[in-house]
């Protein structure tokens, strides 16, 4: 299994991976993760880097540190998907005038508010 | 709140990861599969050595039917050529509405082939042919490579490859301008093949080129080659659009193709060729070579040989220029080696081996690639007085090593690592690393290269630290929506500035729901087209499939696990996929994570299958091969009619399937042939059999 999960995301790594030489922007590690599954939000993102070795100049991660930290992260079925219902009591919560959206100044509002 | 606001953006980063990681699969997909087709080039190129070394004919009907691929053509003096493609006994009719071409040229001109290529109307092949002739004598006059100069026309603009799609030309135009005195234009080559409109890009370029001889500058690219042009589109172009006159004109376009320039330099700066360069590239080298004896640089032919008809001169598709300023002739006519007999006209299989042996042994060994050494020493390295050189000294290099300057600059590409190696993929020129970028700037003291021949999602990208710029100008290059087209401008500071642009009002309107957040329509679509493909390659490769899949289920369930079928299906194709990532996409049904392989490909093999009633491996092997065997059929088809007889059918389907290890009864060729509509005469219109199998990709 461990294997599987590897390749998995040895792949997901390599198109991310422009230079075909095992490394990756340390900016597109986030979409990465994303594209595997996992539903973290920024702050656990930024956790995330902080385990895994940054290259700098350049500001690279190799495929090398991104491994083992992202197998265990699968492994331990960390930031699992967010139920379809909890979105909806989400998006409900924001929108106080009940008119079926939010808008993006509102969302942003909100998040830079705390 | 807060809360909430933080798990909608969880939601949204996740959509929008997946979104992006869709959109790099499916650009992967198709560029690994546009690589792979120029693999098979190699592949063809190993049919043919292996009817070389291997094949034995069983009549003197299939010995001549197989020397006859061999000998690629006829060449042309020039007094021939302007006998053959003549044009002035070409009448244009009163009926005729399109534009009239006189010479020399004048903006007007331009003005009227734009506003008629736009609607849609063609040149008559009187005027084409004329062009043709204007463009070659102006052509000749030309160095290798352009020098350009930013002090005259204070800016530069630069194009890449169009690929036969006007309406980025037009784009072009319309956003940068018209070449004029004060608008310098460079085109980096692959004006044509692919796209349905090389001919008008043609055309047009040569128009601009001879109004603005200073202003206009084109550089020869890896399809401004005839036998690249056999295969891509570009000859069936022609064919179609000029029923009559077709021939000529093919045959005047290679004639220019090989005196286009190799290179321009700007301000002794930067350098602009179409591919790239090799750890061998000297330019002073390029600056000498006798440009025009490469009429293509990939060659199915080796020696000049066979006298069998007098009339026919083997080439290597090499022209016999240097007769012209001269007068006479002042290179040697192609003299045969002693050694080489005449192909023996008894059948006497033996013989005839031997005679195919002899002939090519030299060669063999060597064009293992697709690209091969010309002929050997014996033919004079005469320099007409045409060519003037800088120095007094003799040329010291080999024909071979001219060759290989040529194709570097034309076939190459940048690597991120180091040093320099064969370009395996493409079959031709290396792969260049940053080192031998930084050491060919340094000796040569410029600035950057300018190359294109790669397509780019955002146009342009540079590479090598900014060494190395590729300029990509053919915008929905895969397809609709899959990439934008670019032209860089440079003033005499040679700062690069981009423009970009995507043609298509579809593609336009996809991009602007882009704009407002909503791609996923746009990748969509793409996606579908790439998926479309690979799941036809999937198909052509069902029995390699089914051997490797059979190796992970020693059971015999006829079940694997989806993480073996990933593993299984990379080692069949070898295109270097993410294949877990694109599973979901390839393989709808799975039970607790095992697949049924037999029917997820007999459901594969339904959505490609148009005949019930050809055995379906024949179906597959046509798959596999079909840019093969339409080269093949061109090739054989001589006279460009599309027409081929229906014994050159059989035999080319019979040598080709002894090659191809199938089993293959007469019935089943004869059922293969029933199938197409014979017109006349027992000649297969191949344009048809290769329809009715949907062998030719439809345009959206």
């Amino acid at each position: 299994l461990v294997a599987e999960i590897e390749k998995k995301i040895t792949e997901a790594f390599e198109v991310f991976d422009r230079e075909s030489n095992k490394t990756v922007d340390v900016r597109e590690i986030g979409c990465i993760v994303r594209s595997l599954g996992c539903f973290p939000n920024e702050a656990e993102v930024q956790e995330l880097l902080a385990q895994i070795e940054v290259e700098e100049p350049g500001g690279f991660v190799h495929l090398e540190s991104f491994l083992p930290v992202m197998t265990k992260v699968l492994l331990d079925r960390r930031f699992r998907p967010i139920p379809e219902d909890v979105i909806l009591h989400a998006f409900e919560a924001l929108d106080e005038n009940k008119c079926g959206y939010i808008t993006k100044e509102d969302l942003v509002k909100h998040l830079t508010e705390e | 709140a807060f809360k909430a606001a933080v798990l909608i953006q969880q939601w949204y980063r996740r959509h929008v990861a997946r979104l992006e990681m869709r959109r790099r699969c499916t650009w992967r997909i198709f560029q690994s599969i546009e690589y792979a087709c120029e693999q098979d080039q190699i592949k063809l190129h190993n049919f043919f050595s292996y009817l070389m070394d291997q094949f034995t004919p069983s009549s003197s009907k299939e010995r001549d039917f197989i020397s006859r691929m061999f000998i690629t053509g006829e060449s042309y003096k020039e007094a021939e050529l302007e006998k053959y493609c003549d044009y002035e006994s070409i009448e244009v009719p009163d009926s005729y509405t399109g534009p009239h071409l006189s010479f020399p040229l004048v903006p007007d001109h331009a003005t009227a082939l734009l506003e008629a290529y736009q609607q849609k109307q063609q040149l008559h092949a009187r005027y084409v042919l004329n062009l043709l002739h204007e463009t070659r004598k102006h052509l000749k006059q030309l160095p290798n490579i352009s020098h350009v100069s930013t002090c005259y026309s204070e800016e530069v603009t630069v194009c890449g490859d169009l690929h036969g799609q006007l309406d980025d030309l037009f784009l072009i135009f319309y956003k940068n301008g018209l070449p004029s005195p004060s608008k310098s234009y460079v085109f980096n080559g692959d004006f044509v093949d692919r796209g349905k409109q090389s001919l008008e890009i043609l055309v047009i370029l040569f128009t601009f080129l001879l109004i603005y001889p200073k202003e206009v500058h084109l550089n020869r690219g890896n399809h401004e080659d005839h036998m690249v042009n056999l295969r891509y589109g570009f000859t069936k172009e022609v064919m179609q659009k000029y029923k009559v006159h077709g021939k000529k004109i093919l045959k005047m376009f290679q004639n220019v193709f090989c005196w286009l320039p190799l290179g321009t330099l700007i301000d002794q700066k930067v350098l602009i060729i179409h591919g790239g360069i090799s750890e061998t590239t000297d330019l002073d080298m390029l600056e000498k070579i006798q440009r025009d004896k490469f009429i293509s640089v990939l060659r199915l032919k080796k020696r000049k040989e066979s006298r069998r008809k007098p009339e026919i001169q083997a080439i290597n598709g090499e022209s016999e220029s240097g007769t012209d300023v001269a007068g006479d002739e002042a290179a040697p006519r192609l003299s045969l080696q002693p050694q080489t007999a005449q192909a023996p006209s008894t059948a006497n299989r033996l013989e005839f081996s031997r005679w195919l042996r002899q002939t090519v042994q030299e060669q063999i060994n060597t064009c293992r690639r697709l690209v091969d050494i010309s002929e050997s020493e014996p033919e004079e390295l005469t320099y007409s007085s045409m060519v003037s050189l800088k120095d007094v000294d003799e040329p010291c290099w080999t024909r071979q090593e001219e060759w290989k300057q040529i194709l570097d600059v034309l076939w190459s590409d940048p690597m991120p690592q180091e040093g320099c190696r064969e370009n395996k993929v493409r079959g031709g020129g290396c792969y260049f690393g940053p080192d031998v970028t930084e050491k060919f700037l340094e000796k040569y003291s410029l600035q950057f290269l300018i190359r294109s021949h790669e397509c780019k999602q955002e146009g342009y990208e540079f590479c090598h630290n900014r060494k190395v710029l590729t300029i990509f100008s053919a915008s929905n290059y895969y397809e609709i929506g899959s990439n934008r087209g670019a032209y860089v401008k440079l003033g005499p500071d040679l700062i690069p500035h981009f423009v970009q642009y995507q043609a298509n009002k579809t593609a336009h309107m996809l991009t602007m729901t882009q704009r407002q957040g909503f791609p996923v329509a746009l990748i969509s679509r793409v996606e579908e087209s790439a998926f479309r493909a690979l799941r036809e390659k999937l198909f052509a490769h069902t029995s390699a499939l089914i051997s490797a899949f059979k190796a992970y289920d020693g059971d015999n369930t006829g079940r694997i696990t989806l993480s073996n079928w990933a593993t299984a299906v990379e080692s069949v194709l070898r295109l270097g996929l993410p294949w877990r990532m694109l599973r979901p996409q390839l393989v709808r049904s799975t039970e607790d994570g095992m697949l049924e392989y037999k029917s997820w490909l007999d459901d594969l093999a339904m959505e490609q299958r148009s005949q019930e009633h050809i055995q379906s491996s024949l179906l597959e092997v046509i798959y596999r091969n079909r840019s093969n065997l339409e080269t093949i059929f061109r090739i054989i088809d001589r006279d460009h009619s599309g027409l081929i007889s229906f014994e050159e059918f059989q035999q080319t389907w019979k040598v080709f399937s002894s090659h191809m290890n199938i089993e293959l009864t007469d019935d089943g060729i004869n059922d293969l042939v029933r199938s197409i509509d014979f017109n006349k005469d027992g000649n297969i219109d191949f344009n048809e059999f290769l329809e009715a199998f949907r062998l030719v990709k439809q345009c959206p």
